[in-house]
């Protein structure tokens, strides 16, 4: 049967033996050197100066020496493209070396097949997206749910082991094509229950029911409150911030008692919390503040005749600055709107200019399998000590990561600051995600790991076949060792 | 790492793409906008498990057929055997000859089990399976063996009242391996499967045994679980004469004949470094120019 020096192909299930030099039955597969590699393009992160051309042809790249006597490499290869070799405890595609500032470092690049995944996103907007635990759908399929809110933001939590894989065939196929959108920077679709329909993409402003929201609030209403009373005071007599979550009035708030503002007789529906701070002004919605009124005097009853006066004067604002209505009550009590006085215009609009760009942001969250790190070590439990003991660096496509305390190795990754299309799927269905494990040579020797494998990082370059990008300058620069050698002793 | 069937309609809109593993499909529908809907869905529908259906027998597969081995239950599987068959006394085949023929078939006869169609081509890498309703025509255009510099050199109008609906090649510079040494064999026959299995047999017979050019290897060296084994297959064919040329397309040529005679191809175009022998083709001259481009299919 198969040759000694035939290595097996898992990408299809013809699992085609492929001898050195070979590629297997569908041209895509080969055995370089006794690896198992994808000739698509394999994505290598350049570290360049600038974020210029995303793509750079390797033989155009500056070769001379730069002067240093120990420059550290400025290259370094991601997992995107290397291919996986799950679910064999195997090596993994690529383990490679290069000399920064004098250590051997070993990055072992691999593609995790992860099961156990999902996304978690932010949306800034103060509209009601949906209530809490509803069922948040792609293309009708049940994908994830609406989490517990944030400040200035609606938070969904989508995927997971559960829709990937508990639910019907569709669903999970659905899950992995809105997860692998979402994380390759693809604008999504979503639709949650008994609520709102909202576009969602990775660095973009989100699209709720088909208007494009434009800016996060600059805080709750109590908080504006605080933060413009002073502003405000002497030049209308009574401010009210409309907010879903917390209404603040200026004459009861605490802020407008410490600068002296009058009694005004306004009397807010909802409920009061503290002096000031009204919740449940009305219900949730996509319209003022996140509530569902298009007319702000809705949330008002009659003023106290005993404290208000005609001519008193009223400001009515959302969070955002982005609504708002001027009036002064007439002889017989009643709010009528009237155009806003420049005087207040003024403090509306800084209102809007403290409001950040609203923003889709998307973050990846994996686990690590037990087979994923066998293709780092032969022992995988010590990987997941040596990354506690912060000896090993991960990275997901060159990418910083925020591992997870507690058991296994469980991290989250910035979707945007990752290179373009870094991930895949399988038909499990899971994603494929890149990760990369940075360490000491000699840490990776301490931990059984393949040290046959190791290559240099000159010997797979120049090759054909790689796909260099620039690094993020905001991204540290994987390489640097987490902790330099003395502080290891 | 097992990658999921990749089913796409290509930029054009009209076509549609589907890969999985080794296989790469296109295909076209013509028919009414619903029909051809329904056609590419039942196409995609049972693509996505033909490949694991093909795998799940692979070694039978990989094996020749004899009246004592084990038969293959998967559809795909028997339109293999089935077409390698009237092969099997007189030479070394198995159903892998025909997997590609057989695997357009499948998939076109998902789309006309599903919807009517006036026409419609299932292009598995190069061999093609075709459906025609009464009166409708294809117009096949062939071209040279090679891609970088590829030219026309004839049409054949396929029509509803003749009996051909498949179409293969085969050759030693495709991905799979031949034994012979012809650039392009291609064949006419009733079904995919069929013309897929004669295109291998034909193109085995342009050979020139023991030829000091002619660069040949055992196929287990190159790919280890490859179904041909010990047997010496061409990696490469150096200078020719063309007395020589023509020596081994006279091999070709006579195998086609006589499969010809047996009703198990309705034509041949044979291709050996420039020199072409066409065999019952009703091949046209070189006009292809004149031919609207939905009309043409051509064919590599």
């Amino acid at each position: 049967m198969p040759d000694d020096d035939a290595i097996r192909c898992d990408a299809c299930p013809v699992l085609c033996y492929i001898k050195p030099g070979r590629l297997g039955a569908c041209d895509r597969y080969g055995n370089r050197d006794g690896q198992l590699v994808r000739v698509d393009p394999h994505v290598v992160l350049d570290r360049a100066l600038a974020r210029g051309a995303s793509v750079v042809p390797f033989l155009e790249r500056e070769q001379e020496w730069d002067g240093n006597i120990v420059s550290a490499p400025k290259t370094f290869v991601t997992a995107i493209g290397a291919g996986t070799t799950y679910p064999d405890y195997k090596p993994a595609p690529f383990i490679i070396s290069s000399e920064v500032e004098g250590v051997d470092m070993v990055t072992v690049v691999t593609e995790g097949i992860f099961s156990y995944c999902g996304v978690k996103v932010k949306i800034d907007t103060d509209r009601h997206l949906g209530p809490e635990c509803n069922l948040v759908r792609a293309q009708g399929e049940a994908v994830g749910h609406v989490t517990t809110g944030e400040y200035g933001s609606q938070m969904l939590s989508l995927g997971g082991v559960r829709h990937l894989t508990g639910g019907s065939r569709r669903e999970g196929t659905v899950t992995c094509d809105t997860l692998l959108n979402l994380c390759n920077g693809k604008a999504v679709e979503l639709k949650v229950d008994e609520g709102a329909a909202v576009v969602v993409q990775a660095g973009k402003p989100p699209i709720i029911d088909d208007v494009l929201e434009e800016r996060m609030r600059v805080g709750c209403g109590s908080a504006t409150i605080g933060m413009f009373a002073k502003q405000w005071y002497g030049k209308v007599d009574e401010v009210v911030v409309v907010d879903d979550h917390i209404t603040g009035v200026l004459s009861e708030h605490q802020a407008g008692k410490l600068l002296g503002v009058p009694e005004t007789g306004i009397k807010i529906k909802g409920r009061r919390s503290t002096p000031g701070r009204y919740f449940q002004v009305a219900e949730p919605g996509t319209a003022w503040g996140g509530t569902n009124i298009e007319d702000p005097l809705a949330i008002l009853q009659p003023f106290k005749a005993k404290i208000a006066w005609p001519g008193l004067r009223l400001l009515m604002v959302s969070t955002t600055g982005e609504h708002h209505a001027y009036f002064e009550l007439d002889e017989a009590l009643r709010p009528v709107q009237k155009d806003l006085p420049t005087t207040l215009s003024e403090s509306v609009a800084r209102i809007k200019e403290n409001c950040e760009p609203a923003l889709c942001t998307v973050l990846f969250m994996g686990g690590a399998g037990g087979s994923l790190r066998a293709g780092v070590t032969e022992n995988p439990v010590r990987l997941t000590h040596s990354v506690r003991d912060a000896l090993t660096r991960v990275t997901c496509g060159g990418a910083p990561v925020y591992i997870w305390p507690g058991g296994g190795i469980t991290f989250m990754v910035d979707v945007s600051r990752m290179p373009e299309n870094a991930f895949g799927y399988v038909p499990t269905p899971a994603l494929v995600a890149p990760i990369e494990f940075t360490l000491r040579l000699q840490d990776y020797a301490d931990l059984g790991g393949y040290m046959d494998h190791v290559r240099a990082l000159a010997s797979i370059m120049p090759e054909e076949g790689h796909r260099h990008v620039s690094a993020r300058p905001d991204n540290p620069w994987p390489l640097f060792p987490a902790k330099t050698p003395e502080s290891q002793s | 790492m097992r990658e999921r069937a990749e089913i796409r309609l290509l930029p054009d809109g009209r076509r549609l793409y589907l890969h999985d593993g080794p296989i790469d499909v296109i295909l076209e529908a013509f028919g009414t906008t619903s029909e051809t809907t329904s056609a590419y869905d039942a196409a995609a529908r049972r693509f996505v498990s033909v490949l694991d259906e093909l795998c799940g027998e692979l070694s039978i597969l990989r094996q020749p057929l004899t009246a004592d081995s084990r038969q293959p239950v998967g559809t795909v599987a028997k339109r293999m055997a089935r077409a390698v068959a009237p092969y099997a006394a007189r030479t070394f085949i198995t159903p892998m000859a025909a997997v590609a023929g057989a695997v357009a078939e499948e998939i076109l006869a998902a789309m006309t089990g599903a919807a009517h169609l006036e026409r419609a081509y299932v292009n598995d890498g190069g061999d093609i399976a075709l459906h025609l309703e009464p009166g409708q025509q294809f117009v096949i255009g062939l071209i040279d063996d090679r891609p970088d510099r590829a030219s026309l050199f004839g049409t054949a109008v396929l029509e509803a009242s003749e009996p051909v609906r498949g179409i293969a090649t085969s050759g030693w510079r495709g991905r799979s391996f031949s034994l012979g040494i012809a650039d392009a064999v291609t064949v006419l026959a009733d079904q995919a499967a069929m013309a897929d299995a004669a295109a291998t047999i034909i193109a085995n017979a342009v050979d020139l045994p023991e030829h000091p050019n002619v660069f040949r290897v055992r196929a287990r060296d190159v790919a280890p679980d490859n179904d041909l084994g010990d047997h010496l297959v061409t990696q490469g064919v150096g200078d020719l004469t063309a007395q020589e040329i023509g020596t081994a397309l006279d091999g070709g040529e006579t195998r086609a004949r006589t499969l010809l005679t047996e009703g198990l191809i309705r034509a041949a175009a044979l291709h050996l470094r420039g020199q072409t022998r066409i065999v019952g083709f009703p091949l046209h001259s070189n006009t292809l120019g004149n031919h609207a481009g939905d009309r043409s299919l051509v064919h590599a």
